[in-house]
């Protein structure tokens, strides 16, 4: 097969793979070569981005399904297979993957120095195990690659971390291991009952999607699926796991940990949970939605009061997801794209704030807020690129930040009105904690001699910056590129998950409580 | 072109816009690297190229160092900045006119630029409309905006981040612009934030200064809780009308209203929201604590946007929105009252200052106060007008003091000042002009638009004599505080610093030009809308009658139906001259008492002060409200915050996990004792097991 022939017919597997033959390759590479080992990597991922462009180009707005599918058979006889595919939902959260890990890997040119050539290879295979979580439609090839994702991260953490690496890194993976496994055990009773109806095992989604599964079972499943992706997200309140995975975390840790793998979480929420559970999906809603909210005020005010600016990234975090989840859970057009739109605007944004504290980080070596002040003076590139995704951060109306929390606090209102009027405030603490950030860090006279040495951000550091920034405002400004290719598979979404929901409600006699559709539990005692 | 010059609308924001990349590059390529240089830090070399906004420089405020050749960047700015905002206004002007030439029911020109935002039925597009009212708004805007650019040049020529000022002054027209010219709720929405942003930004200017800063944030916080009301507000009307498009929404209001899906209890809902918004932008109560700290950026900025165009946001928005707000009569007694108290709250505060600034911001809290007065018995029309003669002497009323602290080197505190009008006459001319419009002196264009909405509080079907009386009042209160302004200013002997006093001089002509235009359009400003029963033909009311009055608009004598409509009860002429001499009398005691209290009896003030020392020191503080908010919000937040992140998040939860992970760990180190060997794969295979063999069980208890 021709190399142009390879890439026609299989890019998505190219995607997976290319970063993961970047890393076997860089094993050949001389350890010491540090200045090649990073060039070398920062072109693989150049080449993965502008590979993944080629998906753009290529999908089709006006389907629905999966494109660009590939499948073959892996563990025929247990039904599981390598299928790939790439829809409406998962296209721009790819994008934002392969986007991400250039600008990551060039941000750690001067930060990382010990290991090099290993950081580079983790990198990569984290790459491969990311881009293969969102492109996956097996559930078992899923399954691999959201576990394969881990243990990159694992190291990069606990190798390249800083003083309590390992304390994190053990909690990072024990938190979000423990949800891992519930969400196996729900994947084999899934498989199972496939089995049961049908008489096929299968791994294939799109085959079990198509089945209807009985509304008390997809209540366990759920729940288990639940709490794999309630981890990762994470929602309030298993969210504690992440502040010390960040503050700890190198710089392009945090990056890809903020920007890419908490998506994981609410991507696996839109691609399975909710879809293959309509039924459950819908009667856990009030708690999802209660969680959601809690999250988005309990995140802003402990950000609020964060001494450490990672922290208070952190923090922030836990408050932004929590309106992804307000809007996923919408059930509508106008929240679930705001959700996916604000997916990409996080990477995006906190992405590029943790950028912003590892600047400051790299020259000071600290990031306690009380260190700084007056930086705007000293280093005014930098404060203006801070005030750019500052802006982003706290939804300013013409940045991205604003149109997807539009979207979703709109679609939120629709079907939980106060749950929504709630999440709005979310809207001023944040304002607040960023403001009260910024002004203390950036305004003010210098007081700490150290600060006056600093230097401005320097040409590699404004490249990948840059990118950034441009789509932040892109977003803010133009959004229609990237809701249009949402449409489709958004809308198919809503249609086929309210089919599906009444369908599995079919049986349930009207006015019934969750305590008997799915405990069993009757008046009167047991049946 | 079949719609000639209106097809060019879009410059109007546009060539701000232009004027902020132009003179963002300056301030990134030339202004920056000048003050780091300067300031002896180091330089990077080698940057990438870009140019959205300007970089930080640094400020030495308000003070001015010695005079040196200019360098060429700064004549760039100074050609560059105020020449957009001037040619926005001759293409605003042109479109106006154009738009003029209509028949009245077809003033309505709409220019669609892109689509914005589209899910589902939401279609947002990035749209322009020019109608009467928002006419008005951008020849306010970019009239008076353009005037306070070429001000500017002359009063910043001494800040070094000359660049920078300018890039936000320009951002803040196109903002504002955008605000007032766009054509459904989500984009004025745009435009609404962005005015907050560039107000946060020129607040904080001087950025080192704590209290700077401290402002900025303030305001923008402060804006950001009226911002919330307007988001929620946006949201029931998309999901009530289908659509945040002014006109299409306007349109559905009478079906809407028919079929019972638009109730009474909605209609309250949207517009109490808004409501909320305007608040926060138009500092009324319980937001307005955020405009008096405002004057910590520079005096130009306090002119533009904390008085002539940015707070105004508001009561645009609320006259725009008056189809709502008057299906909702709870909302507008809300409005009415909330105004009529700030109108008169904020103007005894302004009894007390000493900053001759911070008088000016109480007095534009209170005149905003007016205006919302006005909107809630109906008024739209008045309020407008309101504005627009407000952002005349307003406006000149700060560039005056503006001016008066450049003669005096920064000095601010009016017990420092005296005498100054043989220093600075065309300053203290200009200023005494404004200061009779402020004060509803007649003939002057204060008097016209305060008087009819002192009128319309009265006669109109909302309104009440309680309202006229409160309005009348606070009228009595601003021309007190307004004279013993002028008084402790430009009269008297001089209490200034010698120092000061020997470089006491007039500003040049950028500024003084300026001054003297807002002058005349502070005199005779209101002469557009002179009332019928002064014989005069309210041009102004028939240009806005399209907007407010539909209906009676697209009738032949639409103008004289309008004008019936909205004084719906009919009272006599006499009565309303006889409160219109009742008012200017309240005005003309509440100069006198100045001038008895500042030129006769100069040391009454004290005297009185320490008669009441309680209630000075009350309204000296400006009631303590600042206090109590710092008390009873911000203080409670942060301590609830505290709380939640180290009882909850780390004591709580954490500990929760750490307990499991211990009773892990312990149970691995009994696990490790017995086996021995290769455990990670025993407890793999174990794992694995255990994870299928729970997964079947699973499956099969739960389906059978």
């Amino acid at each position: 097969m021709t190399g142009v022939a390879l890439l026609d017919q299989h890019l998505l597997s190219v995607l997976i793979a290319l970063p993961l033959v970047g890393a076997a390759l860089l094993l050949f590479f001389p350890r010491g070569g540090d200045g090649a080992i990073r060039t070398f990597t920062v072109l693989v991922t150049i080449a993965e981005f502008l590979l993944s462009l080629a998906v753009v180009a290529r999908f089709d707005v006006a389907t629905a399904g999966m494109q660009l599918v590939e499948r073959a058979p892996w563990i025929p006889q247990y039904g599981i297979s390598w299928i790939v595919g790439v829809d409406g939902i998962s296209l721009w959260i790819l994008m934002l993957t392969t986007f991400i890990m250039p600008i990551t890997i060039l941000s750690t040119w001067s930060a990382v120095v010990k290991n090099v050539k290993e950081f580079m290879v983790f990198m990569l295979i984290l790459e491969t195990a990311m881009v293969g979580v969102f492109l996956a439609t097996d559930l078992f090839l899923f399954y691999i690659f959201w576990e394969l994702v881990l243990i990159p991260m694992y190291f990069l953490i606990g190798v390249w971390g800083g003083e309590r690496r390992i304390y994190a890194a053990i909690k990072f993976f024990l938190y979000t291991f423990v949800g891992s496994v519930l969400m196996l055990v729900a994947i084999i009773a899934l498989y199972f009952h496939h089995h049961a109806v049908t008489g096929v095992y299968t791994m294939d989604l799109m085959k079990l999607y198509e089945l209807t599964i009985p509304v008390k079972l997809q209540g366990w499943l759920f729940a288990a699926f639940f709490l794999a992706f309630a981890f990762k997200v994470p929602m309030f309140p298993f969210h504690t796991w992440l502040p010390d995975a960040h503050v700890e975390a190198p710089t392009a840790g945090s990056v890809i940990l903020a920007a890419v793998l908490l998506k994981m979480g609410t991507y696996g929420f839109l691609r399975f949970a909710m879809a293959l559970f309509p039924a459950a999906a819908a009667d856990w809603t009030p708690v999802i939605a209660v969680l959601a909210v809690i999250g988005i005020i309990y995140g802003a005010l402990v950000a609020m009061v964060q001494k450490d600016v990672k922290k208070l990234v952190a923090y922030s975090s836990v408050s932004h997801l929590g309106f992804v989840m307000l809007g996923l859970f919408a059930f509508n057009l106008q929240g679930i794209e705001g959700a996916i739109l604000q997916m990409v605007n996080h990477g995006v944004s906190t992405g590029a704030l943790f950028l912003i504290v590892g600047i400051i980080y790299e020259r000071r070596h600290t990031r306690l807020i009380s260190e700084f002040g007056g930086l705007a003076k000293v280093v005014p590139v930098f404060a203006l690129c801070f005030m750019v995704v500052t802006l982003s951060s706290i939804g300013v109306p013409g940045t991205n930040g604003f149109v997807g929390e539009f979207l979703i606090l709109l679609g939120a209102f629709k079907v939980h009105k106060w749950y929504a009027v709630v999440a709005a405030t979310g809207v001023i603490f944040a304002a607040v904690y960023m403001l009260w950030m910024f002004q203390r860090v950036m305004y003010g006279k210098v007081t700490n001699e150290e600060n006056l040495r600093l230097t401005d951000m320097n040409g590699r550091e404004v490249a990948y910056m840059l990118p950034l920034l441009l789509f932040i405002l892109w977003i803010g400004v133009y959004p229609q590129p990237f809701l249009r290719r949402m449409d489709a598979s958004v809308n198919a979404f809503v249609t086929r998950f309210e089919a599906k929901k009444q369908a599995a409600l079919a049986g349930s006699p009207p006015g019934e409580t969750m305590l008997v559709r799915y405990f069993d539990v009757k008046k009167g005692g047991a049946r | 072109m079949v719609n000639g010059i209106l097809d060019y609308l879009w410059l109007v924001p546009a060539l701000p816009l232009l004027g902020v990349v132009l003179n963002g590059a300056v301030a990134l390529f030339a202004e920056r690297p000048l003050l780091l240089k300067e300031a002896g830090l180091p330089l990077p070399g080698g940057h990438g190229a870009h140019g959205h906004d300007s970089s930080h420089g640094t400020g030495h405020g308000d003070s001015h160092g010695e005079h040196h050749e200019a360098p060429a960047y700064r004549k760039l700015v100074a050609f560059i900045a105020p020449a957009v905002v001037g040619a926005a206004f001759v293409v605003a002007l042109l479109c106006v006119l154009s738009l003029a030439s209509r028949p009245a029911d077809g003033r309505t020109f709409v220019q669609v630029l892109f689509p914005w935002i589209q899910a589902g039925s939401l279609l947002v597009p990035a749209a322009l409309q020019l109608d009467p009212l928002s006419s008005v708004m951008a020849l306010v805007v970019t009239g008076v905006g353009f005037l306070i650019h070429v001000y500017s040049v002359g009063y910043m020529s001494h800040e070094r981040a000359f660049a920078r000022y300018f890039v936000y002054l320009n951002l803040f027209m196109f903002a504002m612009l955008t605000l007032v010219l766009a054509n459904n709720y989500l984009l004025m929405f745009v435009g609404w934030e962005g005015v907050g942003l560039c107000s946060y930004l020129l607040i904080g200017f001087w950025y080192e200064k704590r209290s700077a800063s401290d402002a900025g944030k303030k305001a923008f916080i402060a804006n950001r809780i009226g911002d919330f009301g307007v988001l929620l507000a946006m949201f029931l009307v998309f999901w009530t009308f289908g659509s945040l498009t002014y006109t299409e929404v306007f349109a559905r209001v009478p079906l809407l209203r028919e079929s019972g899906v638009l109730t009474t209890g909605l209609a309250t809902a949207i517009t109490l929201l808004l409501f909320l918004g305007a608040t926060g932008k138009s500092a009324q109560i319980p937001l307005y604590v955020w405009l008096p700290d405002a004057m910590e950026g520079p005096t130009p900025v306090s002119a533009l946007i904390h008085a002539a165009t940015m707070v105004t946001a508001g009561v645009y928005m609320v006259a725009r929105s008056s189809a709502l707000f008057l299906l909702a009569p709870d909302t507008m007694m809300v409005v009415a009252v909330i105004g009529a108290v700030t109108a008169i709250f904020s103007a005894t505060i302004g009894i007390c200052q000493t900053d001759i600034k911070r008088v000016l911001a109480y007095s534009t809290v209170s005149q905003l106060g007016y205006m919302f007065l006005a909107c809630g018995v109906g008024a739209f029309t008045a309020a407008i007008f309101h504005l627009m003669t407000h952002a005349f002497f307003k406006a000149l009323l700060f560039l005056g003091s503006g001016s008066v602290i450049h003669a005096l080197s920064g000095e601010q505190d009016m017990r420092k000042m005296g005498g100054l009008k043989k220093y600075v006459p065309v300053t203290f001319a200009t200023m005494f002009a404004a200061t009779l419009a402020i004060a509803g002196i007649p003939g002057f264009s204060g008097f016209f638009s305060k008087d009819e909405i002192l009128w319309q509080s009265f006669s109109s079907p909302h309104g009440s004599p309680v309202l006229w009386g409160i309005g009348a009042l606070a009228a009595g209160i601003t021309a007190f505080y307004m004279f013993r302004l002028v008084y402790l200013t430009f009269f008297g002997e001089s209490r200034m610093d010698p120092e000061v006093e020997k470089h006491a001089h007039e500003s040049p002509w950028t500024m003084t030009v300026p001054l003297t235009i807002l002058a005349v359009l502070s005199v005779a400003g209101g002469w557009v809308g002179i009332p019928a029963v002064l014989g005069g033909s309210n041009l102004f009311e028939h240009w806005l009658a399209p907007v407010f009055h539909p209906v009676a608009a697209a009738g032949a004598h639409g103008a004289a139906a309008a004008g019936a409509a909205e004084g719906a009860v009919h009272h006599s002429a006499t009565l309303e001259i006889g409160l219109m001499a009742l008012s200017v009398a309240i005005a003309l005691c509440g100069i006198g008492l100045a001038y008895f209290l500042y030129r006769v009896r100069t040391g009454k003030p004290a005297e009185i002060a320490k008669k009441w020392p309680t209630l000075y020191d009350v309204v000296y503080h400006k009631y303590y409200i600042d206090e109590f908010y710092e008390w009873a919000v911000i203080r409670r937040i942060v301590n609830i915050s505290t709380g939640l992140w180290q009882m909850f998040d780390a004591l709580f939860i954490d500990g929760i996990v750490n307990g499991a992970a211990g009773l892990v760990r312990a149970a691995g180190d009994r696990v490790r004792r017995l086996q021995g060997g290769v455990v990670g794969g025993y407890a793999f295979s174990l794992l694995a097991g255990a994870v299928l063999l729970v997964g079947y069980i699973l499956y099969r208890s739960v389906v059978q």
